[in-house]
C-alpha cells in the first residue's frame, strides 16, 4: 500500500511552462503516485497558478527521493503541523472538537513524524498515548479521564483504499447491490480468496482470519451443513452470531428441527415450537455450549463445529432472546467490545442473512477488510452501505444457497 | 534613448573557478580586457547612441564587470541579486550603493533565495523569462511576476557552460528570439516553441552558442554580439538587424560576454 505521503505545493506560471507536467512526470518516472489538490489556472497570463500535489510512495527513502528531485522546480513541502490532543474531561466522555475516525486507513502527525493510527474503525477517537508514541481509535465508552485524544482535523489524515492487486470482485471495492446480477463469479471468487487465506493461516501469517457473521435463517434455510463443513475444513476462523443461530443450530442436533420444523421432513413438528427452548434449557443446565459439545451431547454442527476447531464465537444478545444460551454477552457495549477484540487479522468478512450482526460487524471493520454481505433482503447490504461500510460487496441471495454453494466450489461434495 | 549600466575592468581577472568556463590556469591578457571593453563601449556610445552609467570597479571584485548580474531593473525599481557562489556575493553591497545613489526604490527577495539579476531574467514587453537550476532559485519567480505584474516563464538551464539564461537566450525588440535549444530541457525546449513561433525563433548553432552568440545586446534593430558568429549575423540581417560584432574572446575566458557586461536601465 502507498502509505508514504506528502503534500506539496507548485506556484507560478507553471502550465505554459510544463513546470506542473515536469513535477508530475518525475514523480512518475521515479515510481510514485500523485492526487493532483486545489488546482487553480490562471485566469490571464499575468495571474498564477498554484497545485497541491499529494505525492504517495511505498517507502519513505523512495518519498525522499522524490521531494528531492522536485524541490529545485518550486515544489514546496506543504508546512503540515503536528496534530493536537486535549485531556478526556471524564471517564466516557471525549473532549470538545474530538477527531471522529472513518474507518479508512488514518495517519496523525506527532512530532513532526506520521504515524498510522493502530485499529482503526469508523465512529470512534483517536487516543495518544502518554509518550506520545502511538496513537489507536477508540470508542466513546472506553475513554479514560484524561486520556489524550485529537482534536480537530489539523494534523490528521485520511488514505483513500488502493485497488487490492486480485483482479476480483473486491478489486471495485463498491456495493452495487443487486438481485439481478449473477452469484457464480462472485462465490468463485471468494472461494479463490478463502483457499488463499486458508493457507496463510495455517503458516501463521497476518490478516488471514475468515470472519462469519450469521443469522438464525442460516439454520432455517438450510444452510447449517454447508457452514459446518466451512469450518470444519479451517475455511472459517471467526464467528459472530446471536442467541438464535446457536440456538436453532444445536435445536437441529437435539431435535432435527429449527424453529420447530424438521429439517428433512420439511413441516411442522408437534410441539416442535418448544425445541430451541428445551435446548436452551438443556445447555443451560450443562452450563456452557463447550461442555456440551466435550460432553457428547451435542455432536454436530457449527458450534460443535467451533469447539473443536478451536473457533473463538461471540453471541451478543438482542431484546427477544430466549434463555438465553450461557456465553450469550448481554450487554450490548461489553458484546461490542467482544467483537471488537477479534476483528483484528481478519483477511475477509462474510455477513451472511442477518441485518443487526451484518451492520454491526461491517461497522466494525476497517474499510481495508473485503467484505461480503449475503442477504434475501437487497436492503440489507445497502443498508451496510449507506451506514459507511462501502467497501462491502453485497449479494441478494438465500444463505442456505450461498453458503452450499460456496463449500461446493471449495470440494464439498453433495 | 537606453541607458546601460556598465563597470570598467580594471580589476578583472580569472580569480576563482565558478563556471567551467573559469580556468585560473587561463590568464586574462588584461591589456587586450580593456582594449575590447572600450571598443563595447565604443559601439554601444557612438554606434547605437546608448547612454553608459558607469560603476567604479572595486579591488578584489574581479566579476563587478559583468553588471548584468547586479539585479534587474524595472521602472524606478531595482531588484537586487542574491548570488549563489560566496565569491561573488561581496558585489551585493556596491551594486546596491550604486541604485541607492541613482535613486532607485530598492527591493530585495528573501534571504535564503539566489537572484542572479538579469543573467537569468529577460524577456519581452508582455512577459518574460526566467533561467533557474545553475544560478538563480526558481522561487524567486513568483516572487517577482506577483510584484511586477507579468508572467514569468521558469526555464529549467540543464548545461553548466550555460549557466545564466542570458548564455543562451536572447529575446530581440521585434519579438525575435536568438537561442540555444540544447540548454534547456525538453519542456523548457516546448514552452519557448509554444511561446515564440518558429519563424521568429534561431537556433543558434552549437559552435557559436559556445562563443555565447546569444549574449548579445539588443537595442532597437541593432544587435552588439560576439564576433566569430556568422550564421547569427546573417539571420539578424534577414530579419532586419544591423549586426555589431565586437571581439570579446578575453571575457569569455570568464564566461561573459557583451550582455553580461551590461545592465539595461530603462
Amino acid at each position: 500500500m502507498n502509505q508514504y505521503q506528502e503534500s506539496v505545493c507548485l506556484q507560478g506560471h507553471i502550465i505554459d511552462s510544463l513546470l506542473l507536467a515536469k513535477v508530475l512526470d518525475l514523480i512518475l518516472m521515479m515510481g510514485g503516485t500523485f492526487d493532483l489538490e486545489d488546482v487553480h489556472i490562471g485566469k490571464t497570463r499575468e495571474e498564477p497558478s498554484h497545485a497541491r500535489i499529494r505525492i504517495r510512495t511505498t517507502s519513505r527513502a523512495l518519498l525522499d527521493d522524490i521531494l528531492k528531485a522536485i524541490q529545485p522546480h518550486g515544489a514546496s513541502i506543504e508546512r503540515e503541523a503536528d496534530c493536537r490532543t486535549n485531556r478526556a474531561p471524564a471517564d466516557g466522555v471525549l473532549p470538545d472538537d474530538f477527531y471522529a475516525t472513518t474507518h479508512l486507513p488514518t495517519q496523525i502527525r506527532l512530532n513532526g513524524r506520521w504515524l498510522d493510527v493502530d485499529r482503526i474503525e469508523m465512529d470512534l477517537a483517536v487516543l495518544v498515548n502518554e509518550a506520545r508514541s502511538m496513537a489507536q481509535a477508540v470508542p466513546m465508552g472506553e475513554v479514560r479521564r484524561g486520556d489524550q485524544i485529537v482534536v480537530g482535523r489539523e494534523g490528521v489524515r485520511v488514505i483513500p483504499l488502493q485497488r487490492p492487486r486480485e483482479r476480483d470482485v473486491f478489486g471495485f471495492m463498491e456495493s452495487q447491490v443487486s438481485a439481478e446480477r449473477p452469484h457464480g463469479h462472485i462465490i468463485a471468487d471468494i472461494a479463490t480468496r478463502m483457499r488463499q487465506l486458508r493457507e496463510r493461516h495455517r503458516h501463521g501469517q497476518a490478516d488471514s482470519k475468515v470472519l462469519l457473521a450469521g443469522g438464525p435463517a442460516i439454520i432455517h434455510a438450510g444452510g447449517r451443513e454447508a457452514l459446518t463443513w466451512l469450518i470444519e475444513q479451517g475455511f472459517v476462523h471467526t464467528l459472530f452470531c446471536g442467541n438464535a443461530l446457536a440456538a436453532h443450530d444445536m435445536e437441529a442436533d437435539l431435535y432435527g428441527t429449527s424453529l420447530g420444523y424438521g429439517l428433512s421432513a420439511g413441516r411442522a413438528v408437534p410441539h416442535g415450537h418448544e425445541h430451541h427452548l428445551r435446548t436452551i434449557n438443556r445447555i443451560r443446565a450443562i452450563g456452557s455450549i463447550e461442555a456440551a459439545v466435550t460432553s457428547g451431547v451435542i455432536k454436530q454442527g457449527i458450534m460443535a463445529a467451533c469447539i473443536r476447531q478451536g473457533v473463538p464465537v461471540v453471541m451478543s444478545g438482542t431484546i427477544r432472546d430466549d434463555g438465553p444460551l450461557p456465553g450469550v454477552i448481554t450487554d450490548s457495549v461489553r458484546a461490542q467490545s467482544a467483537m471488537r477484540a477479534l476483528t483484528p487479522g481478519i483477511g475477509l468478512a462474510l455477513l451472511v442473512a442477518s441485518t443487526l450482526h451484518s451492520v454491526a460487524t461491517g461497522n466494525l471493520l476497517p474499510a481495508t477488510v473485503p467484505t461480503v454481505c449475503v442477504d434475501v433482503n437487497p436492503s440489507v447490504p445497502t443498508k451496510l452501505a449507506d451506514r459507511g461500510s462501502f467497501q462491502a460487496v453485497g449479494l441478494v441471495m438465500d444463505a442456505a444457497s450461498f453458503l452450499s454453494e460456496l463449500a461446493r466450489v471449495l470440494g464439498r461434495s453433495t | 534613448m537606453s541607458r546601460l549600466l556598465v563597470c570598467p575592468p580594471d580589476y578583472f581577472g580569472i580569480e576563482y573557478e565558478i563556471n567551467p568556463w573559469m580556468r585560473l590556469s587561463n590568464r586574462v591578457d588584461h591589456e587586450r580586457a580593456i582594449r575590447q571593453w572600450h571598443e563595447l563601449m565604443r559601439v554601444l556610445e557612438k554606434d547605437l547612441g546608448v547612454v553608459l552609467e558607469r560603476m567604479t570597479p572595486i579591488p578584489g571584485l574581479p566579476d563587478l564587470v559583468f553588471t548584468a548580474n547586479s539585479g534587474i531593473v524595472v521602472g524606478q525599481t531595482a531588484v537586487l541579486s542574491r548570488f549563489r557562489y560566496p565569491e561573488r556575493q561581496p558585489e551585493e553591497a556596491h551594486f546596491e550603493d550604486w541604485f541607492r545613489g541613482q535613486g532607485y526604490d530598492l527591493l530585495t527577495v528573501e534571504n535564503e533565495l539566489y537572484f542572479e539579476g538579469a543573467g537569468d531574467l529577460l524577456g519581452f514587453p508582455e512577459y518574460w523569462f526566467g533561467g533557474y537550476r545553475q544560478r538563480s532559485d526558481i522561487r524567486v519567480f513568483p516572487i517577482l511576476s506577483d510584484r511586477f505584474h507579468r508572467e514569468i516563464i521558469p526555464l529549467e538551464l540543464v548545461d553548466s557552460r550555460f549557466y545564466h539564461l542570458d548564455t543562451c537566450l536572447c529575446p530581440l525588440s521585434g519579438g525575435e528570439l536568438l537561442y540555444f535549444p540544447a540548454a534547456f530541457d525538453r519542456y523548457g525546449q516546448t514552452a519557448i516553441a509554444e511561446r515564440v513561433p518558429e519563424r521568429l525563433r534561431l537556433t543558434v548553432p552549437e559552435n557559436e552558442a559556445l562563443k555565447f552568440a546569444c549574449n548579445a545586446v539588443c537595442v532597437g534593430k541593432h544587435v552588439v554580439l560576439p564576433a566569430g558568429c556568422p550564421t547569427t549575423q546573417a539571420w539578424l540581417c534577414i530579419k532586419g538587424y544591423e549586426a555589431h560584432p565586437v571581439q570579446l574572446d578575453e571575457f569569455m575566458k570568464s564566461g561573459g560576454s557583451a550582455k553580461c557586461l551590461t545592465l539595461a536601465l530603462d
